[in-house]
């Protein structure tokens, strides 16, 4: 199954250094399709105003594009309810939210919480935040060497001290797609809510929260064809009702004087401040767009390019895939002989073809592996085979820079 | 490719696959680490140093092919020249580093100083990397003022 919507992203017609654009950053962020760059254009230039506050008409209908959104989301993900789902910057901030309203709320000193060896940072600092507040205690599920979570580890990591869990749904490096509903199902028999970060997952996969049944789940738009600044908390309603709010200001407050606040309802307990409208409204294009292709081909698509680019990467002198899980999304971290990968990602660039060089966020994974930089190429839905063969056909060149 | 070629000259190949003075030299007087959390580069650098002068300088670590070979073909030119002289090396280094050799053209700078140095001319296309050429050299100078901190290519002034 192939799709053909390469022509809907206006970025990718472009030479880079005097070659087409190969764009394989996708986890980093996704580009963008034409309707979310149109949809965005249209809120500027025809319903700019601010939302929830005055009776005119533009802001009636700011408002109504934005609550139109949750709706959405709420459809995308099939949450329960609209009021499950709260908008903020992204992972990072969300993983943030929970941390500070639930974890400084809940947890105390010797309460354990629970991630995994392949997290990115943004599920590890905000954590290592909490524990420095409370005196609770980070635990780490090991990785195996296929790139695979140690499941046993895990069951053994649950005890009686074990308060919350936060698992990353699709690895940003390995690519590995962890078997989230299994682990929530165990937590679950402990009485341990679990908090998914689906960085990764929402873009390649369908993510149905309820059939998951995780307490939270976390996406961020533009690594989704939407854009910068803008993503999701889904958090079931008997966990949202008891948090405290994460910040405080205008959106949020039922009634404000000197002595006493009340605050708004869910999910607007959660949204203080003017929040960023035009990037909410152009997530909802972006999810639209996917609606529109459907998941299925989606997903199709990915795993072709994935056994493709997998297969071809194996033909290469001297390269190394990292990561080779049952259940993968289109994300191939590899290493090439002694080749750095920064010398690498250079000598790619200069054939157009982006990559990212490093640690990937993620420097406790890189140091399980024993590699401190990895070369990554990650998929797209206007990714295409013939890609894969530039990226076969670059690495080549870099074996013969480097063959003296 | 051709592009390619001016950066990753053979020199600069064979120094990153086979660094020169790559050992941790244990008579140092002055020793220091550097790193870029960026790409995780790290290296330390080992400085016996006489009445000013560098007898001998060795590295240790681990990074992409520039930031090995800027650190090894750094530690053959500094070798035997004085405080002062190094000092003036690394500030002609950086200017080809950030300038290329435009950099001399305008502000009168005679690279043929810099020696064999002048192979990392090539860097300056590269802005993204031109903290792996430089890191060696931000950390000798670090080393030779015998400065506790480690040194980070993500502080303010370092390029």
């Amino acid at each position: 199954m192939h799709i053909h919507r390469r022509k809907d992203f206006p970025i990718l017609n472009q030479l880079v250094r005097g070659k087409s654009l190969v764009y394989l950053d996708s986890a980093a962020t996704t580009q963008k399709p034409r309707s979310v760059i149109d949809a965005m254009d249209q809120y500027y230039l025809e319903n700019n105003a601010n939302i929830h506050r005055a009776v005119h008409y533009l802001s009636e209908r700011a408002t109504y594009d934005y609550e139109a959104v949750r709706v959405n989301v709420q459809n995308f993900i099939n949450a329960a309810y609209s009021h499950e789902i709260i908008f903020v910057r992204g992972v990072t901030e969300g993983v943030n939210l929970i941390a500070q309203s639930y974890g400084r709320t809940y947890l105390k000193a010797g309460d354990e919480i629970v991630i995994t060896a392949m997290e990115h940072h943004s599920n590890i600092v905000p954590w290592q935040l909490l524990c420095a507040q409370t005196g609770a205690v980070l635990r780490v599920i090991p990785v195996k060497d296929n790139g695979e979570l140690d499941l046993d580890a895990y069951a053994d990591l649950i005890t009686e001290k074990t308060k919350l869990i936060s698992i990353i749904h699709v690895s940003n490096v390995l690519g590995t797609i962890n078997p989230v509903k299994k682990m929530i199902a165990v937590a679950h028999a402990k009485n341990v809510p679990v908090i998914l970060d689906g960085a990764q997952a929402i873009p390649h996969l369908t993510v149905d929260v309820q059939d998951l049944n995780c307490d939270f789940y976390l996406f961020s738009g533009h690594k989704a064809y939407g854009p910068t600044g803008i993503g999701v908390v889904y958090g079931k309603t008997c966990y949202l009702e008891k948090m405290p709010p994460y910040q405080g200001g205008g959106d949020m407050i039922k009634q404000v004087s000197f002595a006493e606040t009340t605050y708004q309802d869910l999910p607007y307990k959660f949204e203080a401040g003017t929040p960023n409208i035009a990037g909410t409204v152009g997530l909802g294009a972006a999810l639209d767009y996917l609606r529109d292709i459907g998941m299925q081909n989606i997903i199709a698509h990915d795993q072709q390019l994935l056994s493709y680019a997998t297969e071809a990467l194996s033909n290469i002198p001297n390269l190394r895939i990292i990561g080779s899980a049952a259940h993968k999304i289109a994300v191939l971290s590899f290493v090439l002989g002694d080749i750095h990968a920064h010398d690498i990602g250079t000598i790619l660039d200069s054939e157009g073809i982006a990559v990212r060089t490093g640690h990937h966020c993620a420097m406790p994974l890189a140091e399980r592996f024993g590699l401190p930089a990895t070369v990554r190429a990650s998929f797209g839905l206007y990714n295409t085979c013939a890609e894969v063969d530039v990226l076969v056909e670059g690495l080549h060149q870099v074996n013969k820079v480097f063959s003296f | 490719m051709t592009d390619m070629r001016e950066l990753y000259q053979e020199v600069i190949i064979d120094h990153g696959r086979r660094p020169r003075n790559f050992f941790a030299c244990e008579q140092a007087n002055h020793i220091k680490e550097g790193f870029n959390p960026l790409c995780g580069d790290k290296l330390t650098v080992y400085l016996v140093e006489h009445d000013g002068i560098v007898d001998v300088v060795s590295f240790q670590g681990c990074g992409c092919a520039i930031s090995m070979a800027s650190a090894s073909l750094m530690t053959e030119v500094i070798k035997g020249k004085s405080f002062d002289e190094v000092h003036e090396l690394f500030e002609i280094f950086h200017r080809i580093v950030t300038l290329g050799k435009l950099g001399e053209l305008n502000d009168n700078i005679d690279f043929k100083k810099l020696g064999k140095l002048t192979v990392l001319a090539g860097v300056s296309e590269y802005p993204a990397r031109v903290k792996c050429a430089t890191l060696a050299w931000h950390t000798l100078m670090a080393a030779m003022k015998n400065s506790q901190e480690p040194v980070s290519t993500e502080e303010p002034g370092m390029q």
